[in-house]
Formats: C-alpha cells, structure tokens, sequence
C-alpha cells in the first residue's frame, strides 16, 4: 500500500488527467484519430530518457518532444497529404526505438507503465493547471473543429483556419498525453483519450452528451484503476485500462440491450 | 438596360490553376439579383471550383466582385455527419442561436420533432433540407448550392426546388446552383452558366432542352467570350 498522502495526490491527477483526456478524446475518435493520441505518447520516451541521463525533470523533456513532434507531424501532414495516422507511426516507432536505447532499464518500466508512488503534490498542481488550460482551449475550439469534419468547405466559408485550428488542438493533446503519462505510462496513456470516447459514442445522441459523457467515463476509470492499483499494489496503468474497458464493454451491452 | 445595381455579381477574367492543370479559363458573366443561375457542365468541367472560388477558398487570378456586404450561404455537396453525435439543433447553432425554428419552419420542417433529432439518422431529403434551413438562418442574399439533391428521392428533390422557389418569391435570394439534371434547370432557373473549364454557352435557361445546345455543353468544348 502507498501513503496516504500520495495515493490521494494519484486520485486527484488521474481524475484531472483522466477527465481531461476523455474529453480532448471526444475528438479525436471522431477525427479517425483514434491511435494517433497512443502513438504519440511514445515520441515522449526519447525526452523521459534525456531527462533521467541530464538529471533534469523528465518530463519537461516529454513534453519538449511532444510539442516539436506534433509541429512536425502537422506540417509533415500540410506537405506530404499524407494522413495523420501515417505520419505519427512513422515518427513514434522512431522515437519509441531512440527512447528504449536511451532510457536506463530500471526507469524504464515506470516509464512505460506510470507509478503512482512516485507522484507529489507538485505533479498534482502541474496536472490540474493543464487539463484545466486544455479544456478551456478544447472547448473554444470544440464547435470550430467539428464542423470542419462535417464539412471543411463550411468551416472554412466561416472564416474558420482549419489548419491552425488542427495545430492548435494536437498541441492541447499532447499537454494532456504528457501529465498522463505520470499515471498510467507512455505504453497506455493512449488508452484514455480512445476508450471513454468510444463508450460515450455508443450511448449518445448529441455532441454535449458525448462530450460530457467521455469526460466522466475517463475520469472513473482513472480513479478505480489507481484505486485498485494501490490496494493491489500493481502498477496503475494497466488497472486503468482494466477499468475503462470494463465501462465500454458496459457500454457496448447497453446500447445492444436497448434495441429490444 | 439594367443598371451596374442591379447585379449582385461580376465576375471578369476568372482563372484558377493548381499544379500542372487549368481548372478554370478566364470566366466571366454577371448575376442579377434575385435571380437563379445554373451552372451546368460535364464532370470535373470546373463546377465545383467555380463555387470554392466564388467563396475565396482557392486562388485565382481575375475580378471577382460582389456587391457590398454580401451575405452568402453555402450548401456543399457532401457532408460527413454519418459517425458525429450531433443535433440538428447543435448544428445549427455552430452558425446561429436565434432563428432556428424560422429557418426549419421555411424548409418546411417541424422544428419541435426536428431540434433533438441527430444529424445521422435523417433521411437524405431532411439533412438537405436541415442543411439549407443552415445556409438561410442568418439571412443570406445569396445561396450556392452544389448539387443540392443528391441521394434524394424524386419527390423529395423537387419538394426541395419548390421550396427554394417559394424561397426566393419571399426573400428576394438570388441562387447559384450546381445541377446535373435538366428539368431542374429548366423548371427552377432562370439563366445557366455552361462550363467546361472555359464558358461554353450563357444564356436562358429554357434553351437547355434544344439538342444541339446539350451536345455542344456536354460534348467537346467550344469556348465563347461574354461581354461584361
């Protein structure tokens, strides 16, 4: 068992984390960018790993590689055409190769995995400062980016800047990746912006409800999976992907029992 | 002789190319307001890109010159909303709270059953219908429609034309649309623009049923140049 200090520093981070990627999830399974917030979790390893070799905070290098990552991704995918998907499995099998190399082995689980035992109050403001700056900013741009997937030729008769809209959102992604990988490790933080969208769309019939809805089933899932994490004494991000699937199979079961 | 007000639009020596290719060779023609006008011609003769264009979606070289603080609302030819958990009354409100049950009321839907609805199971006649309700609800002066009923049953195509008839008697719209299918150009325009890259015939719209005018909009281009 952890203190109880640092179990409730996990709650509050994974709830924050959790709640936040549900929410900036919402989109991305909808943009068919489901894999692309998985895979880019694994361009941060290489910036865990120099953080751990330089002696600096590690994560201030993931999110370092996060940002340029995702600047190179869009405008790889401005040039090229090619779509999303491509770009970030070309660039994250890259970085995950470089990471591995780079990262000593007994660090490497906990950077692969998340450890809740290792997570201070400190993480805990830095993660509810950011999901908060990154909701606010999804949500402004929440409506602009939707329409532009129901039509780019409305949006962008709207004046709307599809392109830097795009930017602007993968940026906010990444931020949220980066504070989830403290809890549930770069290997499955993808996990919690695909899953609690796919369950909110399954029971949903409008955009507030789907946002809404993923927002909260990320956040369970964060909170039970380091809850039963602590109490097992297991590592949190498997148990948060335990959870989360058990939410969406629930999911899956209601939306099938409703049409009898 | 009309005078140079009563146009909504003019456009003069309009050229669009992308790499390698030209799409549209120098276009002229003029709009008078409150009138509808068909643009016609074979596939990929430029339609649609005259369209993104008139919106400035697309570089081009040329005048395009539409009247002072002209609205314009756009109903493109497709929409993805098959996979979106949206609302009609969500959609809608991406470009405008206020007006919404008007704007249902004058496609001819019942804004009460319609509001809650998802966009993803309406048949194809009510998304095109929610979809002109979204290019009217701030009023515009003028509408493009890019084939505006496609995958629409025949009834609910020309119910749709009807109403964009009654439409423009109340309102005073002018209308562009893009239209493959010849009754509707005939019945519900009042001019057509045929293109195939380059202007091959403006005039009348009831011409279009005349064989040799069909052969000479669908068959090899033979450019002609419109005095503007």
């Amino acid at each position: 068992m952890i203190e109880i200090e640092t179990l409730i520093f996990s709650l509050i981070t994974g709830v924050v984390v959790g709640f936040s990627a549900g929410y900036l999830g919402s989109i991305m399974v909808l943009e068919k960018m489901a894999l692309v917030g998985d895979a880019l979790s694994h361009v941060a390893l290489p910036g865990l790993a120099l953080g751990i070799l330089f002696n600096f905070n590690p994560f201030l290098g993931a999110f370092a590689f996060l940002f340029a990552s995702a600047v190179i991704i869009w405008h790889l995918g401005r040039v090229t055409r090619l779509s999303f998907e491509t770009l970030v499995a070309a660039v994250f099998t890259l970085a995950l190769a470089v990471g591995i190399l780079l990262i000593p082995e007994p660090d490497l689980l906990e950077a692969l995995f998340g450890d809740i035992t290792q997570v201070t109050l400190l993480d805990t403001i830095v993660a509810v400062v950011i999901s908060g700056v990154a909701m606010f900013l999804t949500k402004a741009i929440y409506n602009r980016i939707v329409l532009s997937m129901i039509s780019e030729e409305l949006a962008t008769s709207k004046g709307i800047n599809v392109a830097r809209t795009n930017l602007l959102f993968l940026l906010l992604v990444s931020l949220v990746v980066a504070i989830g990988i403290k809890i549930v490790g770069t290997l499955l933080v993808g996990f919690l912006v695909v899953v609690p969208a796919a369950a909110a769309k399954n029971v949903s019939s409008n955009l507030f409800k789907y946002s809404v809805f993923s927002s909260i089933l990320g956040a369970i899932s964060s909170f039970s999976g380091v809850l039963l994490a602590s109490y097992l004494n297991l590592p949190a991000g498997p148990l948060v992907v335990l959870s989360g699937v058990a939410i969406f199979l629930t999911a899956v079961v209601v939306k099938w029992t409703s049409r009898f | 002789m009309q005078s140079h007000y009563d146009y909504i639009l003019k456009v003069s020596n309009l050229s669009v190319v992308f790499p390698n290719q030209t799409i549209l060779d120098n276009i002229s023609f003029e709009l008078k307001k409150g009138t509808t006008l068909a643009i016609v011609g074979p596939n990929g003769a430029g339609k649609t890109v005259l369209f993104r264009t008139l919106l400035n979606l697309v570089p081009y070289t040329g005048r395009i010159e539409w009247v002072n603080k002209v609205k314009i609302g756009y109903v493109p030819q497709r929409l993805s909303v098959s996979d979106i958990p949206i609302s009609v009354k969500e959609f809608l409100s991406f470009k405008s709270t206020s007006n919404m049950e008007d704007s249902l009321k004058l496609v001819g839907l019942d804004s009460k059953e319609m509001l809650n609805k998802s966009l993803s199971v309406l048949s194809g006649g009510q998304l095109q219908r929610v979809l002109i309700a979204w290019a009217i609800i701030d009023k515009p002066d003028v509408l493009l429609f890019d084939e505006p009923t496609t995958g629409v049953d025949i009834d609910s195509e020309e119910a749709i034309y009807k109403m964009l008839n009654d439409l423009k008697k109340e309102s005073e719209i002018t209308i562009l649309l893009i239209s493959h299918d010849l009754h509707i150009i005939r019945d519900y325009s009042d001019y057509m623009l045929a293109l195939n890259k380059c202007v091959t015939f403006f005039g009348e719209s009831k011409k279009i049923m005349d064989p040799d005018l069909q052969k000479m909009i669908y068959g090899e281009p033979v450019c002609v140049e419109i005095s503007t």
